[in-house]
């Protein structure tokens, strides 16, 4: 769908005539991301971190498409070839750590796009599916960013594999079988090596596909903004491009100036001495964490220590880790409130920020070792995260009293006319 | 239906956590876990200050000698430096054809594959340092990656090569005696004390023990200390040859970056002018 | 409502001096100027990053022991990834080289010029053909020497004679002589 005072194509250059009856290409990107896609005029810079994501996806595809033409995916050169773009490939030793941190860029982008989603309901009808398919792009970066840790074989990439996959192997009758199966042997070896560097070339074309998607499907009903109220005339809406092609040219500025910090000036920070020494089957690391954007999840999976009901507490952390990611699926069902918007929710509010605090702290605890206190600081930690999907949020959105809202878009960014305030309740 | 199942399962979850939390907390306070030996006495690494350091860090290229002096004197008997290359030995200022000499007294194993035999030839500049065989007790690593493999980095192989003590009457900075505490953890024959090695005991005996253990060609007076600052900066180099580059490139990016980005405020500002609310 | 909130133009917006609009223009130009520049940097890292690495052009030099060739032996050796004849030519062969006269030739070339003073029996040349690529036989006992007598090269037919000059077919040059020296008189150092 698109607003009736969306601006239409209208190629002058009988060249760009041609080409527009021929294949309307640049017909599609004026309507996607130009002048031709109307947006409502109040986002605030939350809203610049899709693009982000977007434009860090192209980082990864790039470098790691050059990265390949270095890499040999062999247990006993891996490890050398990474080596030799780091010392000898002309510029390589740029081009991996873009790499390396282009992943954590990736996530730390995807986090505040995804918890801008979680503040202002983006989730909420009718956007359910646009958020549904994010959900599936966020699982498939997560595994995407595993088997890539994997590729240069130090200790953590070695030990990272034989743990992750150990997690299906908590799978009752079945699990071992699939552990073996993934692997292609019984420990993380050459078979498991090659699919990985495979998989891993393979998956980020899979996340460009679905992001397309994603874009599609949020053409549908328009973005969301700050206000949650649902754009209703031409002036709650400015077009995309030069308003927000602009907006974005700055915050991606923003964004390079940070991660070329990292890249230039502290490309190790985020990353472990361990994956410096080469994999070694007969020993483990002291301290095996992964990197830092798996620790909230990876701290859930660690708080389950006890069985319960019968059901082994392997079982329990390995079904806590994955359903922690997939109660986003049912988050448009969860939150039923009519108000979108954080701003106009007071109790939501309160929560959505303990939330935040919550996160972090499992990331902190998933990232220290498994011993006192980190261990009851996870458990207490993960039991809010799993009570405020499943429990806080569908009880808030029944009995909270939302704030009223603005009449439209316009109102909230001129200020208030005489058309008066509508109350919230639907 | 779906907040029914989200209720059962947000209780589920919740009840296995209190169930982990309860019994965690219960067992920690009934039987607290021993405080270990490595927990009470392994220390963190003195600091070391290298010109390398920071966003502005360059080598030095005479400590650079000094360092690889002292490696190939003392370190290279054990431990091998496998992805460094001759020909790398140019950048700490060594002309062509020192790097030929050093690279000629080196001896590479050549493996001809329609004899089986292995001959040894005369390292050229091409060739990377070759494999030390080492038949001793323990495994030393190899050194070229090991100042990024290490918490802590250069300053980790500064406090490790000037740490060894002797374990009788050793204290720590509370005061405790590490064999009054822990009589059990007398560092086994064969074995030597270090409080910067992760469980305390090392297999490598102290690798610079006398002042002027090796000669420096610049003069340099060489203590242990100056020995051991000097080899943990030639390490850094082996772990980060492209350090140098990496910080000159870096600071031309971010000045360009920083212009652009203000150019793009500029025209963000001005492309929303008249748009009130921004 | 405000008029401009209904203005989605900036160029739209409102009365504006020339100089306004000057400074406006600037700065869009300026901004995209910039993002140009940023993006053909980026190229720098990605385009020679294809070029050799550093351990490939430190693969320079090859020595030789050529003491065992007999006179009318050849042998192959690898310089740089890719072949390099040896060939010690009988005093027959460094006749017929000598013979034929070099202007008629396609790639004139003397075989004084391709072999080093008072070696002349040594011919040192790449094993490429300088049509295509192929490897020319020649150097093998038994091989094809092609009809003067020197290398053949069975991909397309060229044929080159017994100072590895081209005679006959596609190719375009002599097989070239690699930079190399005699460091004793049973040792040559190519590159």
């Amino acid at each position: 769908m698109s607003f009736p005072w969306a601006n239409e194509y209208k190629p002058s250059h009988p060249a760009m005539v041609w080409l527009d009856e021929k294949l309307p290409l640049p017909r599609f990107v004026f309507n996607a991301v130009g002048a031709g896609y109307p947006v409502p005029r109040n986002l605030n810079y939350m809203y610049n971190f899709g693009v982000l994501a977007g434009v860090c996806l192209m980082i990864q595809i790039i470098t790691g498409v050059v990265l390949a033409m270095h890499y040999a995916a062999n247990t006993g050169v891996a490890f050398d070839s990474t080596e030799h773009i780091m010392r000898d490939v002309n510029w390589g030793w740029l081009l991996r750590y873009a790499h390396a941190n282009g992943a954590s860029a990736f996530f730390v982008v995807v986090y505040f796009h995804i918890f801008r989603g979680f503040f202002y309901g983006s989730y909420k009808a009718p956007r359910e599916m646009i958020w549904l398919i994010g959900v599936l792009i966020f699982l498939l970066m997560m595994a995407t960013a595993f088997m890539g840790y994997v590729l240069p074989w130090g200790q953590m990439s070695y030990w990272g594999a034989k743990v992750i996959t150990g997690l299906f192997g908590a799978i009752p009758l079945v699990g071992e079988p699939i552990q073996t199966w993934l692997l292609g042997g019984f420990a993380p070896d050459q078979a498991a090596l090659n699919r990985f560097f495979s998989l891993h070339f393979l998956l980020p074309f899979v996340i460009l596909g679905v992001v397309i998607l994603h874009i599609w499907a949020l053409h549908i009903p328009g973005s969301t903004n700050p206000t949650g109220v649902e754009v209703k005339q031409e002036s709650d809406t400015v077009p995309f491009h030069p308003y927000y092609t602009a907006k974005d040219g700055f915050g991606l500025g923003v964004f390079l100036i940070f991660y070329c910090a990292m890249v230039f000036f502290a490309p190790n920070a985020l990353g472990h001495p361990d994956n410096y020494i080469p994999a070694n089957p007969m020993q483990t690391p002291a301290h095996i964490v992964p990197e830092w954007y798996f620790w909230p999840f990876y701290a859930i999976l660690r708080a389950f220590t006890q069985d319960f009901l019968f059901i082994p507490a392997k079982l329990l952390g390995v079904l806590a880790m994955f359903s922690s990611i997939l109660v986003w699926f049912l988050l448009p069902w969860l939150d039923n409130s009519p108000v979108r918007s954080g701003h106009f929710r007071p109790t939501f509010k309160k929560f959505f920020w303990l939330l935040v605090v919550d996160v972090a702290v499992l990331g902190y605890c998933g990232g220290s070792p498994a011993e006192e206190p980190y261990v009851i600081i996870s458990q207490i930690a993960a039991l809010y995260y799993f009570a405020h999907f499943f429990i806080v949020l569908p009880i808030v959105s029944m009995i909270e009293k939302p704030l009223p809202l603005p009449f439209s878009i316009t109102e909230s960014v001129l200020g208030k006319d005489d058309a008066a305030t509508v109350a919230p309740a639907e | 239906m779906i907040r029914i199942f989200s209720l059962l399962a947000g209780a589920f979850f919740s009840l296995a956590l209190l169930w982990s939390a309860g019994k965690g907390a219960v067992s920690y306070i009934s039987e607290p876990t021993p405080k270990t030996v490595e927990a009470s006495f392994h220390e963190h690494p003195k600091p070391l200050h290298l010109s390398s350091d920071g966003p502005f860090g360059t080598f030095d290229r005479q400590q650079l000698q000094r360092g690889f002096q002292v490696y190939s004197e003392v370190c290279a008997t054990c431990h091998a430096l496998k992805h460094v290359a001759y020909r790398d030995l140019a950048a700490l200022g060594y002309n062509e054809a020192e790097v030929k000499a050093i690279a000629a007294k080196a001896q590479i194993p050549a493996y001809n594959p329609a004899t089986g035999e292995v001959k040894m030839n005369p390292g050229q500049p091409k060739d990377h340092f070759p494999p030390v065989v080492y038949g001793g007790a323990g495994s030393p690593p190899d050194l070229s990656l090991v100042a990024k493999a290490r918490h802590g980095g250069p300053a980790y192989i500064y406090s490790l090569l000037t740490g060894y003590a002797d374990q009788a009457g050793y204290k720590n900075e509370k005061g405790e005696e590490l064999l009054k505490k822990f009589p059990e953890a007398k560092t086994p024959d064969g074995l030597f004390f270090n409080p910067y090695f992760a469980n305390l005991n090392i297999a490598m005996p102290a690798p610079l023990v006398s002042d002027g253990q090796v000669t420096y060609a610049d003069g340099t007076k060489a203590t242990v200390d100056q020995m051991a600052q000097d080899v943990s900066a030639f390490l850094m180099w082996t772990a980060e040859p492209k350090l140098e580059k990496r910080n000159q490139t870096g600071w031309p990016v971010i000045g360009f970056l920083l212009f652009a980005t203000a150019l793009a405020y500029m025209a963000y500002r001005t492309v929303w002018a008249g748009k009130k609310g921004h | 409502m405000t008029d401009t909130a209904v203005a989605d133009n900036p160029a739209q917006s409102g009365p504006e001096s020339g100089d306004g609009v000057r400074r406006r223009d600037f700065i869009y130009v300026a901004a995209t100027s910039a993002a140009g520049v940023g993006a053909a940097s980026v190229l720098i890292p990605l385009v020679s990053q294809m070029a050799p690495s550093a351990d490939v052009l430190a693969e320079s030099s090859t020595e030789l022991d050529i003491g065992s060739i007999q006179p009318g032996q050849a042998i192959k050796a690898v310089f740089r990834k890719q072949p390099v004849f040896v060939r010690r030519l009988t005093p027959k062969e460094i006749a017929e080289a000598k013979a034929v006269p070099v202007d008629s030739l396609r790639d004139p070339q003397s075989l004084e010029d391709r072999t080093k003073k008072g070696k002349e029996e040594w011919l040192i040349t790449m094993g490429v053909c300088t049509h295509l690529g192929c490897v020319p036989l020649g150097t093998g006992e038994g091989e094809v020497k092609g009809e003067f007598g020197g290398y053949f090269c069975p991909c397309h037919g060229s044929v080159y004679d017994t100072a590895a000059r081209i005679r006959k077919g596609p190719a375009p040059k002599n097989l070239e002589v690699p930079p190399y020296e005699f460091t004793s008189d049973t040792v040559v150092k190519i590159g």
